[in-house]
């Protein structure tokens, strides 16, 4: 008979083991499922892998890529840890992106590092306040965050398709339906061949990490996390800790949402979350909900989409077989938490009734 | 409004309906399935596929169901057995199923369901009760596959209120403690409802690209299957109420077409907006009620280890 017994008895080193064993197992899945499809699985990876950091180039276009996803994996980090699931984070990116973009638009005649300093600051209130909606509602009636946030996600879309084909329609783009394009004042300038929303994800990374670690909030939220009853127990404002979270997280989500506005499309799109939303859940629940992890699992999937695009142009694979990767990667990762926490006995009868004697 | 309108909203409310009753069962079984999205673009891609390759109606619905449910027992499997964190596991889930969904369609977009299997979901008028005035039209005079949901309601409605398994299942859900004290096999139960319940949720998705659209298109599910899992709240976990709720935003779902035809100027895309809003209102308005009835399974969500009982 099986017999399943839970252990805290593993040293770093082998949950570590455990998880990089779930990893290459999610990988030679992701292989064989490509090769039953029909396309070469050793040909696939091999050109996901070049077309990710073959040249300087593409090694810049995955570190663009990477930079949304440390800033939004932070924010869906901070609810997490509250097992508050917000995965709304697709819908708080292009609301602070909406947010930032009324800035760039109205306000284009300010000095540059003040109007770029205006952009993030109203797309971390625009992120923030889309996130408090579902929070509030989660503390006053107990709705349920999931459905909630995911629901956002669709009327922010909405709210951005409107804007494009209604007031918000550049009247100079020859009845093309598009946003007008931000002046060079509303466009993060370029260090190092990339634009500078890197150094701010290493910051952010950095305040998170201390935020979540060394702060009275960052524990607040963990206990809250941890056990409501404990943290009612020990005195604390559950409703201030839950709404603080959330605007934390909604508007780090924002700020991506800024950044990718300024930094990437230049003006406001809807294609500007790109899903990251939604890939900050996997690398985010990959970091184990540890920030400077986050710089690791986000470069890491930053490769993996770079290198989607890439198989999707060189060899007419979809894009989406990268999509499919990042989901069994997910389910080999949630699997191997099992043998992280459990491990499993063989016994056998006269085991059993040993036991007993003793 | 015309009954044309109410037939519209049953048709647009069916894969809603199969979805809704799938999560209703998983949900019994106390496990908090979030990959229904993704095992609707599972159903109905491979129901599509199926069907364009076999021309047979019965094994495009075939294929639809077991992609759904095996979806579903990846869930089941990481839940039940391996016993991860279910609100991750069910986005892992819903994350890959878009994937499989855009990465098996790629081929298929513009592609057009078999006249065969269109005849087959031709709409049936139902004797003497397609005739009956008004409701007639709405309820009875639709194709085989709506009739099937209808079924498929009281089917599950009588299954969990009426007989011994049912009353099985909805211990397990309330008190898997009890209910594996009490002797029923708790892993089996759980493992045979999500499965069941996934399901339903690839023949709902198969209904949009099969019956609906009928042709392939990219994310034909958008976002129905998170709607489902919010009506499922609102139906307070009861296949007759789910039933109301889903034709209800079925009717969300058309309303748009409905306002542009009578020459009303708000932007289509504000009026697009409306069924996730509705969502949200139907999600506050059905954990805001406090009657015991209504109240989720109690086990939702809460992994069974018999050792730390």
């Amino acid at each position: 008979m099986l017999k399943i017994i839970k252990r805290d008895d593993l040293s770093k080193r082998q949950i570590l083991k455990v998880r990089i064993t779930a990893i290459v197992l999610a990988i030679v899945f992701s292989g064989l499922f490509i090769a039953i499809l029909g396309y070469n699985p050793f040909k696939v990876f091999y050109n996901m892998f070049l077309g990710a950091i073959g040249t300087k180039i593409r090694i810049e276009q995955t570190l663009t890529i990477a930079i949304p996803l440390v800033i939004t994996s932070l924010g869906i980090l901070v609810a997490f840890k509250m097992k508050f699931w917000n995965i709304g984070g697709e819908g708080q990116i292009l609301m602070g992106g909406f947010a930032a973009s009324y800035a760039a638009l109205n306000f284009d005649f300010l000095p540059k590092p003040i109007l770029l300093l205006t952009m993030g600051i109203f797309a971390i209130v625009g992120g923030g306040v889309w996130a408090f909606i579902p929070a509030f509602f989660k503390i006053r009636f107990g709705t349920n965050e999931t459905i909630f946030t995911l629901m956002m996600n669709y009327i922010a879309i909405k709210w951005i398709t409107y804007l494009q084909f209604g007031p918000w329609r550049d009247p100079n783009a020859m009845g093309f339906p598009k946003i007008p394009m931000f002046t060079s004042n509303a466009i993060l300038p370029k260090l190092l061949g990339v634009h500078i929303g890197w150094i701010v994800a290493l910051i952010m990374t950095a305040l998170i990490y201390v935020f979540m670690n060394h702060t009275k909030k960052g524990y607040e939220i963990a206990v809250v996390g941890e056990s409501i009853d404990t943290a009612k127990y020990a005195g604390m404002n559950i409703k201030v800790v839950v709404v603080f979270a959330m605007i934390v997280s909604g508007g780090l989500c924002g700020l991506a949402g800024m950044i990718q506005a300024s930094g990437v499309e230049r003006t406001l799109a809807v294609s500007l979350s790109g899903g990251y939303g939604f890939t900050a859940i996997i690398t985010t629940w990959l970091s184990g909900l540890s920030a400077p992890l986050v710089l690791l699992t986000s470069f890491a999937f930053a490769i993996m989409i770079q290198g989607g695009n890439f198989i999707q142009t060189a060899l007419q694979i979809p894009q989406s077989a990268a999509d499919m990767i990042q989901g069994m990667i997910l389910f080999f990762v949630l699997g191997s938490e099992f043998f992280i926490q459990y491990k499993v006995q063989i016994n056998k009868r006269s085991q059993v009734a040993g036991d007993r004697n003793e | 409004m015309d009954a044309s309108f109410f037939a519209a909203a049953v048709v647009a409310g069916t894969p809603l309906l199969f979805a809704t009753l799938g999560e209703i069962i998983t949900e019994k079984a106390g496990n908090l399935n979030l990959g229904v999205e993704g095992m609707m673009l599972m159903g109905a891609v491979i129901g599509f596929f199926v069907g364009l390759m076999t021309n047979s109606p019965i094994l495009a619905l075939f294929g639809a169901a077991i992609a759904g449910g095996m979806g579903a027992s990846i869930f089941a499997f990481l839940t039940v057995s391996l016993r991860a964190n279910q609100v991750v596991s069910g986005l892992a889930l819903t994350i890959f199923g878009a994937g499989f969904s855009s990465f098996m369609g790629n081929k298929l977009i513009g592609q057009v369901v078999p006249v065969n299997i269109k005849d087959f979901f031709k709409p049936v008028h139902i004797p003497l009760l397609s005739d009956i005035p008004f409701l007639g039209q709405i309820f009875f005079q639709h194709d085989v596959f709506v009739y099937f949901g209808f079924i498929s309601v009281i089917a599950l409605g009588f299954y969990l209120y009426s007989t011994r398994k049912g009353l099985n299942l909805r211990a397990v859900g309330e008190n898997a403690a009890a209910a594996d004290a009490s002797g029923i096999n708790i892993g089996l139960y759980k493992y045979i409802h999500i499965v069941l319940g996934g399901i339903l949720c690839g023949l709902g998705g198969a209904y949009l690209s099969l019956v609906y659209i009928p042709a392939w298109q990219d994310n034909v599910v958008a976002g129905r299957g998170w709607i489902a899992v919010a009506l499922v709240i609102f139906a307070s976990w009861n296949p007759y109420k789910a039933i109301f709720g889903a034709f209800l935003f079925g009717g969300m779902d058309i309303i748009g077409f409905r306002i542009q035809r009578l020459d009303i100027h708000i932007s289509q895309y504000l009026i697009d907006m409306l069924p996730y809003v509705a969502t949200i209102v139907a999600l506050i308005l059905g954990t805001n009620k406090n009657r015991k009835e209504n109240h989720p399974p109690k086990d939702l969500g809460v992994p069974y280890f018999r050792e730390e009982r």
